[in-house]
């Protein structure tokens, strides 16, 4: 068993690994949006939507995806606890 | 006779563009086709060593287009199949030394002698592809099962259908059917999935193919190893025959499996 095969596991299925990143790649790819391109995107999002609402800025997750022959933006932006946001209105 | 002009491309380098034009040449003419083969990849010629016909070359494209000689005079007879030519690149020129209108007014005087022009396209996505595609018929993406000659073919695919020439057919080259087996390389049909085109031909690793690029004697000439059959085998596709596709080791299912158990590998 060499390194690579270590790597995946002692079970060595890197055609999957190979298979996934691929898929993920072209997505970019095709869209011809970079993934630095994404992460400015994110970055202005979040100081967009900052300014009205509290939100988990760090655990904001803007994606591509694809689905059939549709590329889609997914953004999952979520909101500061409720606690804290009752707390900061006060 | 009205020729078919089939440009071989693959954007990365180093997949197998010059070794699949020269062996899909040698197996159309040997079922008696009339073919010219054309080394698009002007400054860095290789199908004239690949077929074996080095040693022959007086002029070249770039005469003919610049006017020094006639089309006829650039063809290099094979040989050993009298129906197929080769007409070398130039090799201390660049790609700008032809332009798309060259091209398709060249390969245009072909079409009527001929059955079939085969263009062997250079690696990139710039000037000398868009030489090699602009009079193409038919566009044969050449890739390997690795993520970076996926991703060069995926590219490929986008450009040609921007320049209408699509959608291509797909030849996966250099599969090693024991790696696909144990999941260590990916399958036909992973590649198929991701790219979603046609396929046209899968070439399994064959040693005879570096045994015969030594030689200088396409691999096809040797109808039966493994390679050969294969670049047989897509020619036959290429006329409009249909002839099955053998199974490397991606195939799932009830076929797979008993196909998997009964073949030692390569397309049969």
């Amino acid at each position: 068993m060499n390194f690579f095969q270590k790597v995946g596991m002692g079970r060595s299925r890197s055609a999957e690994s190979a298979k996934e990143r691929l898929q993920l790649v072209l997505i970019h790819d095709r869209a011809g949006i970079s993934p630095g391109k994404l992460e400015t995107l994110k970055d202005d999002l979040i100081n967009v939507i900052s300014k009205h609402i509290e939100i988990e800025s760090d655990a904001v997750e803007i994606t591509l995806t694809k689905e059939r022959d549709q590329h889609r933006l997914v953004a999952d932006i979520p909101l500061a606890p409720t606690r804290k946001r009752r707390h900061s209105i006060s | 006779m009205s020729a078919k002009i089939v440009t071989i491309t693959s954007g990365k380098g180093g997949v197998g563009k010059t070794t699949a034009t020269a062996n899909i040449g040698v197996a159309l003419a040997s079922t008696g086709e009339h073919v010219v083969c054309i080394d698009a990849d002007i400054g860095l010629r290789n199908l004239d060593v690949i077929m074996g016909l080095e040693n022959r070359i007086v002029y070249d494209f770039v005469d003919v287009v610049e006017g020094r000689c006639k089309l006829r005079q650039a063809m290099i007879r094979d040989k050993r199949l009298d129906t197929l030519f080769l007409i070398p690149a130039a090799q201390t020129r660049d790609k700008t030394a032809v332009s798309p209108k060259d091209m398709v007014r060249l390969t245009d005087e072909l079409r009527q002698e001929y059955d079939w022009v085969l263009i062997d396209s250079p690696a990139g996505i710039e000037r000398g592809f868009r030489n090699a595609i602009a009079p193409a018929d038919l566009v044969l993406i050449i890739t390997n099962p690795e993520v970076s000659a996926v991703r060069d073919a995926d590219r490929i695919i986008g450009l040609i259908e921007a320049e209408e020439k699509g959608p291509g057919k797909l030849v996966l080259n250099r599969v090693k059917p024991e790696m696909v087996r144990r999941g260590d390389m990916l399958g036909t049909e992973d590649v198929l999935d991701v790219l979603a085109i046609d396929l046209i031909g899968i070439v399994p690793e064959d040693e005879s193919v570096i045994v015969a690029t030594n030689q200088g004697i396409p691999v096809a000439m040797d109808a039966n190893s493994k390679a050969g059959r294969a670049f047989h085998n897509i020619a036959h596709r290429l006329k409009g025959e249909d002839v099955p596709f053998a199974d490397l080791g991606g195939g799932d299912g009830f076929f797979g499996r008993i196909s998997r158990m009964m073949r030692a590998g390569g397309e049969s």
